[in-house]
């Protein structure tokens, strides 16, 4: 979660610091030390478990988890055992059948433990750095039918995550970790099968492929008449397989009981209200309104609203140029997209400001710009950062709106080629389109092709009538 | 120079000769350095004498900053004191120097006390004669050839030996009040959250208090003015107002409702211990307090309830001690789980072993239910019964111990046995109320004998004006014994 400190002590929870140097007596678990709650983490959860539509508890408890690792200082992790702050929630999915709930089992809040590197001059070393970090654990139901759901479903997680400012959730920084479940039933069966827990997966690239290694493994393990039992099972990203690490009679004795050191916070009304008033609007309800508001398709709501960026773009630049949103969604969506995927950037590192995207689709309302320069005028403005309208006015690239500006080209253009005039006479049209392409040659492609058509007829009257 | 003897006045009077520059605090320091050097070779309360930093604190110390400034105290060994050795007596700390300073002692500091050391303790305050210490037993100044009582028997022993005015204790089902009780001098228990427990190694966390002892109630009542109060580090401290404890000081205790708990008063009470607890029953009728009996049928239940909750949060809060980052780490293991094992079981001793090994079994899956949740249980119900007891009286009335001082090694070989002697003073723990001990007379062969008081939650107030009525009328208290130096 986004907390300026840790979940029970001040300590910094920001990333990449050196090993070590976000450490304090209580995180580091000295003999004394008691930890302190940081209401931030809680106000947090409490609006992750209000974005999943959970029930709240009204009155937070916190439990340890007792076991022996050189990674957990306390040899316990304060966490939340059987009252989390929010259960019986869901987030909903969009798959190629619709819309689909997924339910959410429980949220809870726990600290997290530090990171052990293995293998240093011989020795293990440890970085507690970590240690203490808030954490939320989100559990959903097995209402997931496929490696795809588990991706939409980690999309949609992720991004109401984002939304909402509690978590960054950075696979790469450890900020979104997963542990996926997986298990086969007969066709028709309702009952689940044995799982597997596949721990180790570091992208959502590669829980898809972990879960369809895992899905085909235990098919073929039940075909070939094998009993599968619950286990922990370990992704390997490079070679594309996943080992058992432990069943479940192997599994740890954790005797959670209460932690004596904290005190019940009750969760008040006021506390639950301001989580709510925190809360901003979150994907679904944006897509909602972008349909509803904006007039925009299904597709380019969803497109928009993938990511807090973009969305947030869009609505600033769509405020900055009200008459057509779906003009300014296509820029949005077409070549400002490209160049940021290019550079690698999120909209709002974007060198043009949503005010200056949006006045590319205004010059191009206006008239004073084609769309073949319009999209000159983007590459120039995305290079230079500065105002497309200013750019179009200083080198001249506003569209020629003016007839007058154009009949005494066009009269040059017709006196000089009389072959194509005459061709015109005799009804080629196609002679037409030479003309006119000598025109937006002459004004290097300024002119606006209605008027071009528009002086060379008069011009050729004029020759005619003379 | 002659050395200042501590004994001759109580904190009080020191402040106003230290106040009036009648005596200097590197003075009072070296008084309590030199009757270290000459008793503590017999009694052995100290593990750590802080000579150097004494010495030099007493140089600069503001002796107008509190009524404990410059005067010296001794620390019990659990309590973390920056650089200071805090070992909790144990060969799995011997060589833990804490980076931080526990909240009471930051408190002591900003008041001007001075320590002059840390004391002895059963290993992890797991015990009941400090016999359970890695680092040898501190003896009774009463009668050498007997145990101070324990956990916190270093700290009694020193205020008894006159090494030091008072000394603070922790005390987790007895270990303030039954080492007072067999050394004759004053200890407190307070309500459970009065005073902050960070930077106390922990025992049992819904248990543990730290708080003074001293050699009169009066005293009491003066530390614990300078050691009480929320603590923004300590979540379960409690926010509620710390009155000067001084202040009710009156003497008078008339009217005041005083029961008595029938349960302690008969079968396994030493007949000694009884008839002087009767005595001072006679004395509050005299000084014009109403007595009255009161039943705790719960409180038969007391010991095994605390036998279950202290060792499960025992078993989680020890577990900490692996060899990883500070402490002991045996030298001869090749596997990290190796490393654990045999770290713990060179640096655990025999008593914190056979706790924790209690409390793991009764958090375990599947029987959980069974012994600790059912334990939760029980210790509400006893919470009910005291608060039923409140409504008739405002303090209740029992031997802080079942009989005087034990021999060494008479009760090691059965460890119920042991157990056996913090049945009065384990309910107070788990109701969280506050609870004093005061000497209450002596038995034939000269040992003290302890009285307990206990009173409501958060009011030490009325504890402290009972206890000081009593000693002021029964005059046992304040009474230090012969020590060859």
């Amino acid at each position: 979660m986004m907390t300026e400190t840790k979940l029970f002590c001040s300590c910094s929870t920001a990333f990449g610091a050196p090993p070590n140097t976000h450490v304090c007596p209580v995180c580091l678990g000295l003999p004394g030390v008691l930890p302190v709650l940081n209401r931030r983490a809680v106000e947090l959860a409490l609006m992750a478990a209000l974005a999943l539509h959970c029930e709240i508890t009204p009155q937070e408890r916190f439990d340890r988890k007792n076991y022996f690792y050189p990674d957990l200082p306390k040899a316990y992790q304060i966490t939340q055992w059987d009252l989390p702050i929010g259960k019986n929630g869901y987030l909903e999915i969009t798959t190629d059948e619709g819309i689909k709930r997924i339910g959410i089992t429980r949220i809870h809040i726990e600290e997290d433990a530090g990171k052990l590197n293995h293998g240093v001059g011989g020795y293990s070393l440890v970085d507690y750095n970590r240690v203490g970090v808030p954490l939320i654990e989100i559990v959903s139901e097995p209402d997931l039918r496929s490696p795809r759901e588990a991706q939409l479903y980690l999309e949609k997680l992720r991004s109401i995550m984002v939304y909402a400012g509690i978590s960054d959730a950075r696979m790469e920084e450890g900020s979104l970790r997963c542990d996926a479940n997986i298990s086969l039933r007969p066709l028709g069966s309702s009952v689940l099968g044995k799982r597997a827990e596949i721990k180790n997966v570091n992208s959502f690239r590669g829980v898809v492929r972990a879960l369809e290694y895992e899905q085909q493994r235990q098919a073929e393990a039940l075909q070939n008449g094998e009993v599968l039992h619950q286990e922990t099972r370990r992704w390997d990203e490079d070679r594309g397989m996943t080992f058992s690490m432990r069943s479940k009679e192997e599994a740890n004795d954790y005797r959670y009981f209460p932690e004596p050191d904290l005190v019940q916070l009750v969760i008040e009304d006021a506390m639950i209200a301001a989580a709510h008033a925190a809360l901003p609007e979150l994907p679904d309800a944006k897509q909602k309104r972008y349909i509803e508001t904006f007039g925009l398709s299904a597709y380019d709501a969803s497109v928009l609203t993938a990511s807090k960026q973009t969305a947030a773009y869009f609505e600033a630049a769509v405020a900055a140029f009200p008459k057509d949103p779906k003009a300014v969604a296509n820029w949005v969506m077409g070549d400002f997209s490209r160049k940021l995927n290019e550079a690698g950037l999120t909209a709002d590192q974007a060198p043009l400001t949503p005010e200056q995207l949006a006045e590319i689709p205004a010059l191009i309302d206006e008239g004073t710009l084609s769309s073949k320069m319009a999209k000159e005028l983007f590459e120039k403005a995305w290079a230079k950062g500065a105002s497309p309208r200013r750019i179009a006015q200083e080198e001249g690239m506003t569209q020629i709106t003016d007839l007058s500006q154009l009949i005494d080209l066009a009269r040059r253009v017709v006196a000089g080629n009389p072959k194509a005039v005459a061709d015109v006479r005799a009804g080629k049209q196609k002679a037409m389109g030479a003309l006119v392409g000598q025109m937006m040659k002459e004004t290097k492609g300024r002119a606006n092709p209605t008027l071009v058509h528009e002086a060379l007829q008069q011009a050729i009257e004029e020759q005619t009538e003379g | 120079m002659t050395s200042i003897d501590l004994g001759e006045r109580d904190l009080f009077g020191w402040h106003e000769a230290l106040a009036k520059g009648d005596v200097h605090p590197a003075e009072l320091v070296q008084a309590s350095l030199d009757r270290i050097a000459a008793v503590d070779e017999q009694v052995h309360a100290f593990l750590t004498v802080t000579r150097k930093e004494a010495l030099q604190e007493a140089e600069q110390v503001d002796v107008t900053l509190s009524p404990l400034a410059g005067i010296p105290a001794a620390i019990k060994d659990n309590i973390c004191t920056q650089n200071v050795p805090t070992t909790c007596a144990s060969r799995m700390l011997h060589n833990f120097r804490p980076p931080y300073d526990a909240t009471v002692i930051q408190r002591l500091r900003t008041a001007g006390a001075i320590a002059v050391g840390k004391t002895n303790m059963d290993e992890f305050a797991m015990g009941s004669s400090t016999e359970h210490s890695a680092f040898g037993v501190t003896r009774n100044p009463w009668d050498l050839g007997r145990v101070p009582g324990g956990s916190s028997g270093g700290s009694a022993a020193a205020v008894a030996a006159g090494e030091v005015p008072y000394a603070l204790g922790s005390d987790t089902g007895g270990s303030i009040r039954q080492p007072a009780a067999y050394c004759g001098v004053v200890g407190l228990k307070p309500t459970y959250g009065r005073v902050s427990r960070y930077g106390l190694v922990a025992f049992a966390s819904s248990l543990d208090q730290i708080g003074p002892i001293t050699r009169t109630v009066a005293e009491s009542a003066l530390v614990m003015n300078a050691i009480s109060g929320v603590d923004l580090h300590d979540s379960t401290s409690a926010p509620v107002e710390v009155p000067d404890f001084t202040a009710t000081l009156t003497g008078e205790v008339r009217g005041l409702r005083i029961g008595i708990i029938s349960e302690y008063m008969g079968e396994g009470i030493d007949p000694s211990v009884r008839q002087a607890v009767q005595q001072a029953i006679q004395t509050f009728e005299r000084l014009g307090a109403e007595i009255v009996e009161v039943h705790l049928p719960t409180t038969k239940h007391a010991l095994a309830v605390y036998y279950l909750i202290a060792p499960a949060e025992a078993s989680s809060n020890l577990a900490r001690y692996d060899g990883v980052r500070y402490g002991y780490r045996t030298p001869q293991a090749k596997s990290v789980v190796e490393m654990y094992k045999q770290t713990r079981d060179e640096g655990f001793g025999t008593e914190v072993k056979r706790r924790i090994l209690l409390g793991t079994y009764v958090l375990s899956a599947g029987y959980y239910d069974a012994y600790y949740k059912r334990a939760l249980q029980v210790r509400a119900l006893m919470k009910q019964d005291f608060d039923r007891a409140f409504e008739h009286c405002d303090v209740l009335l029992s031997p802080t111990t079942p009989t005087p001082a034990f021999a060494f090694g008479e009760k090691t070989a059965d460890p119920v046995t042991m157990y056996l002697n913090d049945l009065c003073t384990i309910p107070a723990n788990l109701v969280g109320i506050p609870a004093l001990s005061v000497p209450c007379g002596f038995t034939p062969e000269g040992l003290p004998i302890g009285l307990q008081l206990m009173a409501k939650a958060f009011d030490e107030a009325t504890l402290f004006r009972a206890g000081d009525a009593y000693e002021r009328a029964a005059g046992f208290t304040g009474r230090l014994p012969e020590l060859a130096a």
